[in-house]
């Protein structure tokens, strides 16, 4: 093999027919049921989707965590195992805690020592906001302060490619917002960064690209801001008898209509194009609501099944 | 990298570590003391060993198999929290990984040597330089095995059974291998010979009549040693998924 140097890192993430199934007691769990993506090198990309999606399965192939049970996985050219041997990535891991009699300083300097062109120790600990706690056992961090260290040791290789898995789950609204702008500040650095979320406006604010995960499949990839419209469809509800449902759906700016009995129910890209045609042409119609979506609805529309934890998803 | 970064980091977190000295160190010595020392000159019956000699070496092959089974607490609490993860997804090598296990356990088997040493000679205990090397010597030989153990023990139990594992294996191995009083004839000394304990006991006794181990105690050593470090190159793989 020639080994590339870390500057030479076109072609960023390549996965390929990637299918990988668990054997459970109640049968099998088809955790990823066949996905192509792409990342390009710089790119930042959010893996979108409800708990249960398959997006923590699907990193923990990206990094070599996990075998597929077909398809391939290649980071910048090779293997993920090359890739993670030859210190090309980084990765924050969802669940997680620190070890116990470090201190943080010691530790992040100990992984830096891992990686054959690591950050500075000090910088490292500087932009994860760590100086004031660099002298202290990682068993007397509070929560937000261990995150903040895992994340440092995430970034203290300076990786090419930079994967977070759900980095924010444990954290308040305030530690979200310090976080992502340390990442943001990171991905400027021309990095590859992929993340893990089910929250839609991490995505958005913080992402080029979001790639929707459900079941197990890739349902939308593409622009935040698509994905943002797609899964951000409102919702007409009108009590409209004896109408066609076919000709309600080509109303403009309806992406699908159903009725029960008197009721109809129209799921729109562009519900204020909608709602004046709605009117002009069924004057007639009553008790009109107009719902903004819900990720949920998204999800639901988009899989055509409903997802068993859409407690779990926040709509922006 | 310095191919024993993780080396350092890994003994530097050990000899911090309050239960490593309470556990690895403060038991063996405690034992010695509460056992032997009130009586270290007399004759044990039935032998020509005194109390503060024997149970010097009898607690120096209790002593360091506590070190090197206490490996197998150390995964198993690594594995809890997620660090074994997180290295994976380091370009630590896995060879470098377990240098720094059987390094760490290795240190601390002779820490705790070297206490009990110390104390032993504080107890009338007196040997020639060359017996206080050979048993030592021999001693760190017949640890092999029990370095795998281990590291076997670690990727298949978790922190709740670390606890019941650990004693049930160190009970077991101390007893057989005749650690804890001398076994001399019978099933139990048919079966003892059978085990690494035992051989490791037998090491500790170059203390006490000079002689090291025939050829039976190599062939035992290095069998287990095969045995073990085949089952905990598989746990480890079983456990990480390894692709």
């Amino acid at each position: 093999m020639t080994v590339q140097s870390p500057t030479e890192t076109d072609g960023g993430i390549l996965v390929q027919g990637l299918k990988k199934s668990f054997r459970s007691p109640q049968g099998p769990v088809h955790a990823v049921r066949g996905i192509d993506f792409s990342v390009a090198a710089g790119e930042t990309a959010a893996l979108l989707g409800p708990n249960g999606a398959g997006k923590s399965t699907t990193i923990d192939m990206l990094l070599g965590l996990a075998k597929p049970d077909t398809g391939t996985v290649t980071v910048f050219g090779r293997t993920p195992r090359q890739a993670v041997d030859g210190g090309l990535v980084g990765a924050m891991l969802q669940s997680g805690a620190l070890i116990r009699d470090s201190s943080v300083r010691e530790l992040v300097a100990m992984m830096a020592s891992l990686y054959p062109a690591p950050m500075d120790v000090e910088e490292a600990l500087e932009v994860t906001g760590l100086k004031a706690v660099a002298d202290h056992r990682t068993q007397k961090l509070s929560g937000g302060e261990t995150q903040r260290a895992r994340f440092a040791l995430a970034i203290v290789s300076d990786p090419e490619l930079l994967v977070l898995d759900e980095p924010t789950v444990a954290m308040d609204v305030e530690g979200r917002r310090e976080f992502w702008s340390i990442m943001r500040a990171f991905a400027a650095r021309g990095r590859t960064v992929l993340f893990a979320t089910h929250y839609l406006e991490e995505a958005d604010a913080n992402a080029d690209r979001a790639i929707l995960m459900a079941h197990g499949r890739i349902v939308a990839d593409g622009p935040t801001t698509e994905i943002k419209a797609r899964v951000g469809r409102r919702t007409i509800r009108a009590t409209l008898p004896d109408v066609d449902p076919a000709r309600l759906a080509e109303l403009p700016g309806v992406a699908s209509a159903e009725h029960h009995g008197d009721a109809v129910i129209l799921s729109c890209t562009d519900s204020d194009r909608t709602i004046r045609a709605l009117l002009e042409q069924y004057p007639q119609a009553k008790d009109i609501e107009i719902t903004g979506g819900s990720l949920e609805e998204a999800f639901l529309e988009l899989t055509g099944e409903p997802d068993e934890e859409q407690s779990e998803l926040v709509v922006p | 990298m310095s191919a024993f970064a993780y080396t350092r980091f890994e003994l530097r977190r050990t000899f911090r570590s309050r239960r490593f000295y309470l556990f690895s160190l403060g038991v063996p010595l405690l034992l010695y003391w509460v056992i032997a020392a009130p009586q270290h000159n007399k004759i044990i019956p039935s032998t020509p060993f005194t109390y503060g000699i024997y149970y010097m070496v009898s607690l120096a092959s209790f002593g360091t198999m506590v070190s090197m089974l206490a490996t197998g607490a150390r995964i198993a609490g690594e594995r809890q929290v997620g660090w074994t993860r997180q290295l994976r997804i380091s370009p630590l090598s896995v060879r470098a990984y377990f240098r720094a296990k059987v390094l760490t356990a290795y240190a601390m088997a002779l820490l705790s040597l070297a206490l009990l040493y110390v104390s032993g000679a504080a107890l009338g205990v007196s040997l020639p330089a060359g017996r206080w090397l050979a048993m030592t010597g021999l001693i760190l030989v017949a640890l092999v095995p029990f370095a795998a153990l281990g590291i076997l023990i670690g990727h298949l139990i978790t922190t709740d059974s670390a606890g019941p594992a650990m004693g049930g294996l160190l009970t077991f191995f101390a007893l057989l291998g005749g650690a804890y009083f001398p076994i001399t004839s019978g099933i139990l000394h048919t079966i003892g010979q059978f085990l690494p304990s035992w051989w490791l006991v037998q090491a500790g006794h170059i203390a006490l009549h000079g002689h090291g181990w025939d050829a039976r105690g190599w062939i035992t050593v290095v069998a287990w040693t095969g045995i073990l470090t085949a089952a905990a190159a598989w746990a480890y793989r079983r456990d990480t998924g390894k692709v």
